[in-house]
């Protein structure tokens, strides 16, 4: 490989993050000529707004990556119903904590995107679900919009239009299922979050209140101020065909320098992420292994060759240092960008414990609504948490492999699949530790069937 | 697609067979229709699509079209290709279209069922042996059709609260509960009642009442039934009884005018519990709780059982006779009862005419609940009207009678089970009055009447009754009645008998509805007792339209007056 420079971070969301001299008052985002697209907005036809995020490719930042304007474009405009925007504020991948950032440091950039977002699409009423444990980030935005609608971005008759929308910030309740939009949107109106069955229930068009809703992550809705400044083809250009804009990607685990970076899509390889921007790995220790999005996404073994053809047909040959850092590099090894947390892993980590870290979280947060999912994600903890406890049989890395299978593709939600990817990956990358497990943790009296 | 000229129906491929099927169906019901079970826990067809016990995975696909310009996409052989969902789909949540592909018993489909199988199982405490459910229990009979039919499991299983009582009539083991909501959206959508739901997350998720409420109402058994496990036990009927040496007899329930449709549970004569029997015409799946206790009057303290003259017992033949010497050339007056069935009305009123007597009916009223207790609470009001016992609306006092005993009008009086001195008549009324009463429990009446003749509850005889939307529904004889009584119709059709100078009037049902059915006048014209199906049969109710009925609307219940407003 030849050596190149140090990529360099495009920052775009997070463009004023870190600046000591920026705070998160409307007066600073003012002077930063902030809002200044929501009067540009309010100038179009939200037809029109529609159509540049469209054009600008944006792809959701919340996990599955579906194109935004196409989302939009679902929306069931017949029904005469009203239509609701909710920003998606629940981040709970374990791996990420970019939204956070956003936030914490720049709460009227999402202002902007929202109310923006919710003009394009003629929402009624524009929501902001946050997860229970951003208390601060919670106070920072109810303070933020209170600004906003002391100055009219927000509220009624928006900068003087006709057009009016209120913009209100709910606390969950602690629950990662409610980063899931059907489950959010239970949960938004006052129930469990137990996701809701699609078909029918899909939020376009039966969402809050079986109301046509768009359910939009953070960075996606920043980024819609963004589209509406560079305009859709011009945002088009930042990063890659069908990869557009930058991403933040947060780099946790064991490396130099943890935390969040924010790139053009494909502007850097994964190599390029650890060793020039996170400064290497400890000093001592190997690579081992890499989960590229988020706990849910199918962790890469650090001495995998990945071959295949990309979307454009051409051939590739990577290692994993090699794999783009953007939506489809990932994808196309297998596993996939998701929420943008990368957890590195070294050669001081043992397999199935980090597995049988991962089952605990899924079993702990498994809304317990579908049979394959609340029963599956406790099991597979049961038998990592004993394997830990030198109680591991020859027979349990494929038993856990056969539970994982028994999970994907069964469930309501896309959590059947978050808690089946881990443990299928595991155990098709580390099998040979599992096994070990086995052959030499044995130290327990035989189990007793109860 | 479908070529079916039926626009209601639609083809669809079924395990690679074209079978039709009424459009808008789910999966499971599509199947059902052409034998084909898809087993399922969560979803009941009268309940909302919940989708989450994933037992009813199946395979489907559709006819695929050009997203463009939606035209048919075909296959080299000119066949419309069927895009297969990579996924397995649930039958419940998913409606039947026009050329829909189904597989339910691909490898996907049986791998899917025995996956679900063994999940379901993984946390369940498999204490079959002492389980009410046992024998009746879908996890069973699921878990022998579609499971592996061996555990992989060996870990320590999860402990949950194994007799919670819930309310007054219903007992919840929370191990055995498979979380699939049917009790939840039962009392959500049926009773308007929203007193359960779960708490805790995942695996650890429990059935409870919500804080300070409880499962009290009048259809609390009805989860009971509706649980497709043992979780959810009716406090009565608990660890009493085996359910494979139960025998089941299709029945009536005589609460009230709604008539909801029964199955009458017993092992050697002994009833152990009344259980609701679908008719989505009637009751949907449900009934009442406080219907289910009326079994026990078979078998309370205050049922008569032997006949009596003068207050001496005697034998049921003399009984019988001393009946018919009184209703001899006597000033009489007959009190009938909406509680007696089609037949024993319709003899009634034979005896009527042969015997010159006066007819009176009374009515039994209370509130409307709005879904299965009727106002009117007897099962045969209609019965009544239909059989020409009484041409108008009873009501519930006896006034008229009580004024023409008072004049001195009647100097007899046969009583058809009622307590005439609730309702207006009174002792004074009754003095040198001769009273004859037929009844299966003790009361005032019973208790100053001549002549005694002890009757059958609605458990221990044959007949029909008419409910408030004009429904003919027979019932057969769940157990057999106390030692050495007769039913009701052979009572009636001897004292009839004793009045006739020629002929004989047949106690035989068969022989009853010849005579029922015969004039061409008649609502009955042309039925027969045995060709009345067994979800019933719908009479034109239509002659009594103008009558001023008490009944509320409620389920599968309008009422004719506010139907005419409307």
């Amino acid at each position: 490989m030849i050596k190149k420079n140090t990529p360099q971070e495009r920052r775009i969301i997070l463009k004023h993050a870190d600046d000591p001299k920026y705070s998160n008052k409307i007066g600073c985002y003012l002077k930063n000529d902030g809002y200044s697209m929501l009067k540009k907005a309010f100038k179009m036809k939200p037809e029109e707004i529609g159509e540049e995020v469209m054009k600008s490719g944006v792809r959701g930042r919340g996990g599955a990556g579906f194109p935004a304007g196409m989302k939009w474009k679902f929306l069931d405009r017949k029904s005469g119903k009203p239509i609701y925007l909710i920003c998606n504020a629940d981040e709970s991948e374990p791996g990420t904590f970019k939204d956070r950032q956003i936030m914490h440091k720049d709460p009227h950039q999402l202002i902007e995107g929202m109310m923006i977002a919710a003009y394009a699409i003629g929402a009624k009423q524009a929501f902001i679900y946050i997860r229970a444990e951003f208390f601060k980030g919670a106070h920072i935005l109810e303070e933020a919009i209170a600004e906003a609608k002391e100055k009219n971005f927000c509220g009624d008759k928006i900068l003087g239009s006709s057009y009016s929308c209120d913009l209100v910030v709910h606390r969950g309740a602690g629950a990662y299922i409610c980063g899931e939009e059907t489950g959010l949107i239970e949960s938004l109106e006052g129930k469990r979050p137990n996701p809701r069955i699609k078909p029918p229930y899909f939020p376009a068009v039966l969402g809050l209140y079986q109301c046509p809703t768009i359910v939009n992550n953070v960075e996606t809705l920043c980024n819609v101020k963004h589209v509406l400044e560079m305009g859709g083809e011009e945002f088009a250009k930042i990063g890659k065909p069908n990869n557009t804009g930058t991403r933040i990607w947060c780099v946790s685990g064991q490396v130099q320098k943890p935390g969040y970076y924010e790139f053009e899509c494909g502007a850097l390889t994964l190599g390029e992420m650890i060793y020039d921007v996170c400064g290497g790995l400890l000093p001592g220790r190997t690579l081992k292994a890499v989960i590229p999005g988020g706990s849910s996404s199918k962790i890469l073994r650090a001495d995998e060759r990945f071959t295949g053809k990309l979307k454009d047909g051409s051939d590739f040959d990577w290692g994993i240092e090699d794999i783009p850092l953007d939506f489809d590099g990932p994808a196309s090894v297998g596993s996939m960008s998701g929420s943008g947390g990368i957890i590195i892993m070294d050669d001081t980590v043992d397999m199935v414990e980090a597995m049988a870290n991962i089952n605990a979280f899924y079993a702990h947060e498994s809304c317990g609504q579908c049979t394959p999912c609340r029963e599956g994600s406790l099991w597979m903890k049961k038998i990592t948490k004993r394997m830990c406890e030198g109680d591991a049989r020859h027979e349990d890395a494929d038993l856990l492999l056969s539970v994982a299978n028994q999970i994907e593709g069964r469930t309501i939600c896309a959590f059947g699949e978050a808690a089946a990817w881990p443990t299928q990956s595991f155990i098709a990358k580390f099998r040979d530790e599992f096994e070990q497990k086995a052959k030499n943790g044995n130290n327990k009296p035989s189990l007793q069937l109860i | 697609m479908s070529s079916n000229g039926n626009s209601s129906m639609v083809t669809i491929n079924l395990d690679g067979k074209e079978v039709d099927v009424p459009a808008g169906i789910n999966i499971i019901e599509a199947a059902a229709i052409h034998g084909t079970e898809v087993p399922h826990y969560c979803y009941h067809p009268q309940l909302s699509v919940a989708g989450n016990c994933r037992m009813c995975l199946v395979e489907m696909g559709t006819p695929m079209r050009d997203r463009g310009t939606g035209e048919a996409i075909l296959d080299k052989d000119g066949v419309q290709k069927i895009g297969w969902i990579p996924k397995p789909v649930i039958g419940c949540g998913t409606n039947v279209s026009p050329g829909m592909h189904v597989k339910t018993n691909s490898s996907m489909v049986t791998g899917s069922q025995e996956g679900i199988m063994e999940f379901l199982l993984v946390n369940h405490p498999l204490d079959c042996p002492i389980c009410d459910q046992a024998g009746e229990c879908r996890l069973q009979e699921f878990a022998t059709d579609y499971g592996r039919g061996y555990s992989r499991y060996v870990e320590r299983k999860n402990v949950k609260p194994k007799r919670t009582k819930l309310g007054p009539r219903v007992t919840l083991d929370d191990e055995r509960c498979i979380l699939c909501s049917r009790c939840i959206r039962f009392c959500q959508e049926v009773v308007d009642d929203d007193v359960l739901g779960f708490v805790d997350r995942g695996s650890f998720s429990t059935l409870t009442c919500f804080p300070g409420k409880e499962l009290s109402n009048n259809y609390s058994l009805n989860t009971v039934d509706l649980c497709p496990v043992g979780a959810l036990t009716s406090t009565d009927f608990r660890f009493k009884m085996r359910v494979w040496f139960l025998k089941e007899s299709p029945s009536i329930c005589t609460e009230s005018s709604a008539g909801s449709n029964i199955v009458v549970s017993s092992r050697e004569g002994e009833i152990y519990r009344i259980t609701p029997r679908r008719n989505d015409s009637v009751n949907d799946s449900w009934m009442t709780d406080s219907g289910r206790e009326l079994y026990k009057q078979v078998k309370s303290d205050d049922r008569i059982i032997t006949p009596n003259i003068d207050g001496e017992s005697s034998t049921l033949a003399d009984a019988i006779s001393s009946a018919s010497e009184l209703l001899k050339d006597k000033k009489l007056a007959i009190v009938g009862s909406c509680r007696s069935t089609v037949e024993e009305q319709y003899l009634l009123t034979k005896l009527a005419r042969n015997s010159k007597g006066k007819k009176y009916l009374r009515g039994h009223f209370g509130d409307d609940d709005g879904i299965l207790l009727a106002s009117d609470r007897t099962p045969n009001l209609r019965g009544a009207l239909a059989t020409g016992f009484s041409a108008k609306y009873p009501s519930d006092q006896l006034s008229d009678l009580s004024r023409a005993l008072s004049k001195g009008q009647f100097d007899t009086l046969l009583v058809m089970g009622e307590d005439i001195l609730d309702s207006g008549v009174t002792r004074d009324d009754l003095k040198g009055v001769k009273v004859i009463y037929l009844g299966t429990h003790r009361n005032e009446t019973s208790a100053l009447a001549n002549v005694l003749i002890p009757t059958l509850t609605s458990f221990e005889k044959t007949g029909s009754f008419i409910n408030r939307t004009f429904r003919l529904q027979s019932f057969k004889q769940a157990v057999p009645g106390p030692a050495g009584l007769l039913p009701d119709l052979h009572i009636l059709a001897s004292l009839i008998n004793s009045l006739l100078e020629e002929g004989e009037q047949s106690a035989d049902l068969a022989q009853i509805w010849k005579q029922l059915s015969k004039p061409a006048t008649s609502i009955f014209h042309k039925l027969g007792f045995s060709s009345i199906p067994s979800d019933g049969f719908q009479l034109d109710g239509k002659k009594w339209s103008e009558l001023d009925f008490v009944e509320k609307k409620a389920l599968h219940f309008s009422p004719a007056n506010q139907l005419q407003e409307a």
